[in-house]
């Protein structure tokens, strides 16, 4: 917690920093202006997962869910009510719809939290994955975001500015929150949940706690994704999608913020490097998976012990 | 009426596939206590034995026949039995004493890693394909209502295969094993049981038992491809939960439940749209209740 001013400081040069760089890239080639952006964005959602799967040791397979809520919410806000608004608004428009999307993900993240009050393990897993399910056949039958042939024509907000300041304040936030006082009971009911609450911790109010931000963040990540990609389609938020969200937090090591950093850049950059061998690319990312379950369980950037663990 | 109870033989005859799929995953759950996530993609393996199998009998056996059919069967079984006791040698074994989220993890990695390999055009290829005719079909009619040969064998089957289990798991020396296995893996061992050759046994029964499941969907289904065990693959899952997982007649309960919620949501106008998420919605909903399934023991964490 001495730290804190010291990470206050870290915050504040990286959206400096993510700003300055926003305001250069019209020299940087799109290709990879669009990959900068995608790591920005898979920032967010790994390390927002990581509260949930990592920190408080909620196994979720649902976090593409609460993609697709922010970012269809925030792509249909920023449709209907854009055009009616002038051009020099626009920034603070899309802030909102960020932040709606947000919101309402978070609202899903409560209706995944409740369940989950009285489930643990494979049955919360199953549970997080169904409601993925759930949220990908709803959209695919909404007209009104396109259904099945998905939303098109959505306004290309998403910067790098945009992206790597809210990814600085994910991590923030997330960083920040589970080594506060209150944040500690995450990892107390990640190590155990019993003798938790027999310290007089609510794991209750943590789980669900873990939930609402953690889709909070991922709300957001989706609306960045929606600007960014300017089309969603149902099928891109499938079970596949929360599959490579949680082998970035995997491969990082279950609750080591920095690891899960590294693993989100290298993982998107993976396919890019693979491109060549495309029809390899996949059989080549199940064998990582399944090889690094074998060799290094424990992810691959976790050096020293975690903060506050007790092993 | 007629209606109803269309629905209901079509839904049964959907439920005894989703049921024979959930008793793999329930097995291996019960000595393993992890989710495979690979039994699906043996369900598709089972079809394409089968299919590349097919011609192969048809000189020794004619097709379609119940002679050829059942010898087509039976030797996708035994390969799928054979595939499935290789992916725990290989992938699992070595993880026996690791926490059971990274077998988890290493189970979808399987998953993707069959998925992904099939697709490649050197193997099966991403495409469709058409499945062969094992069996002669025909309707037999009951005033209004249309009963299918198909929906009649796969219920048979489905029947015949839940007693054999039974009695494997029941009545012989190794269900006996399998059961001790399941109930303390530890003292299991203790009493001279070989936990590896019951692991990798309950490993090939289920295989078997899902190379079956995956034949008879085929038959209904209109074509064969890489990615045809994922649907199924996740009823069941969800089948096994709903049931109790860990538990074989929760299983099997599980199964045909879901098999008739979701032929009742396809056929009601309005939710036919939405039947794959109803599943789920009714799982969450059941799970809020019974949080360990519905035949499952709900446990007390002791400390």
């Amino acid at each position: 917690m001495t730290s804190m001013n010291g990470a206050k400081r870290w915050l504040l040069a990286g959206i400096i920093l993510a700003v300055v760089v926003s305001q250069f890239s019209g020299q940087f080639n799109r290709y990879y202006l669009g990959i900068l952006v995608d790591i920005g964005i898979n920032i967010i959602l790994a390390v927002s997962l990581n509260l949930i799967n990592g920190h408080t040791g909620q196994f979720s397979l649902g976090h593409a869910g609460f993609m697709a809520v922010g970012g269809y919410s925030a792509a249909k806000f920023t449709l209907v009510v854009a055009p009616m608004v002038p051009e020099s608004l626009q920034p603070l428009l899309f802030l909102v719809a960020l932040i709606l999307g947000g919101l309402l993900a978070a609202l899903a993240g409560v209706a995944v939290g409740v369940p989950s009050l009285r489930l643990r393990g494979d049955y919360l897993a199953i549970v997080t994955l169904g409601f993925g399910e759930i949220i990908r056949v709803v959209v695919q039958n909404m007209e009104s975001v396109g259904a099945a042939s998905g939303l098109k024509g959505i306004p290309k907000e998403t910067t790098l500015g945009w992206t790597f300041a809210l990814a600085a304040i994910t991590i923030y936030v997330v960083a920040a929150l589970v080594n506060s006082t209150y944040g500690r009971g995450f990892i107390a009911v990640n190590d155990d949940e019993v003798a938790a609450g027999s310290m007089g911790i609510n794991p209750v109010r943590y789980k669900v706690t873990a939930f609402v931000i953690g889709a909070f963040f991922a709300g957001i990540a989706g609306g960045l994704y929606a600007h960014h990609k300017q089309f969603l389609s149902p099928t891109g938020f499938d079970f596949l999608k929360s599959i490579d969200i949680v082998v970035m937090v995997i491969l990082g090591g279950m609750g080591r913020t920095v690891g899960v950093i590294i693993a989100a850049i290298l993982l998107t950059l993976l396919p890019e490097v693979l491109r060549q061998f495309a029809d390899y690319r996949m059989i080549i990312y199940a064998l990582l998976i399944i090889g690094l379950m074998i060799a290094r369980p424990q992810g691959l950037f976790t050096f020293g012990k975690r903060k506050g663990a007790a092993t | 009426m007629d209606w109803f109870l269309q629905q209901l033989i079509n839904g049964l005859a959907l439920g005894a596939i989703y049921a024979l799929i959930a008793l793999g995953y329930t097995m291996v759950y019960g000595v393993l206590r992890f989710i495979n996530f690979a039994h699906s993609d043996v369900l598709m393996l089972g079809a394409y034995s089968a299919y590349f199998l097919a011609p192969a009998v048809e000189k020794v056996a004619p097709l379609p026949s119940v002679t050829g059919a059942v010898i087509v069967v039976l030797l996708s079984a035994i390969i799928c039995a054979g595939i499935g006791m290789l992916i725990e040698f290989l992938a699992y074994r070595p993880l026996r004493s690791r926490p059971k989220l990274t077998v988890l993890i290493t189970a979808i990695g399987v998953s993707l890693f069959i998925e992904y390999t099939c697709q490649h055009k050197a193997v099966f290829g991403a495409d469709t394909k058409p499945f062969p005719r094992l069996l002669g079909e025909s309707d037999l009619h009951l005033g209004g209502l249309v009963i299918g040969s198909n929906d009649l064998l796969v219920l048979g089957v489905t029947v015949l295969l839940l007693a054999g289990l039974w009695f494997i798991v029941q009545r012989t020396k190794i269900g006996t094993a399998m059961r001790a296995v399941s109930f303390n893996q530890q003292a299991a061992a203790l009493m001279g049981i070989n936990i590896n050759r019951i692991i990798s046994f309950t490993f090939g029964l289920g295989s078997a038992l899902a190379a079956i499941a995956g034949i008879l969907y085929a038959i209904k289904a209109p074509g064969i491809d890489p990615l045809m065990g994922v649907q199924p693959g996740l009823r069941a899952f969800v089948a096994a939960v709903l049931g109790g997982i860990g538990n074989l007649p929760g299983a099997a309960l599980g199964g045909l439940l879901l098999g008739l919620l979701e032929t009742f949501a396809g056929g009601t106008p309005g939710l036919s749209n939405y039947r794959d998420g109803i599943a789920f919605a009714i799982l969450i909903l059941i799970l809020l209740f019974k949080p360990a399934g519905l035949l499952g023991k709900a446990t007390v964490e002791k400390v």
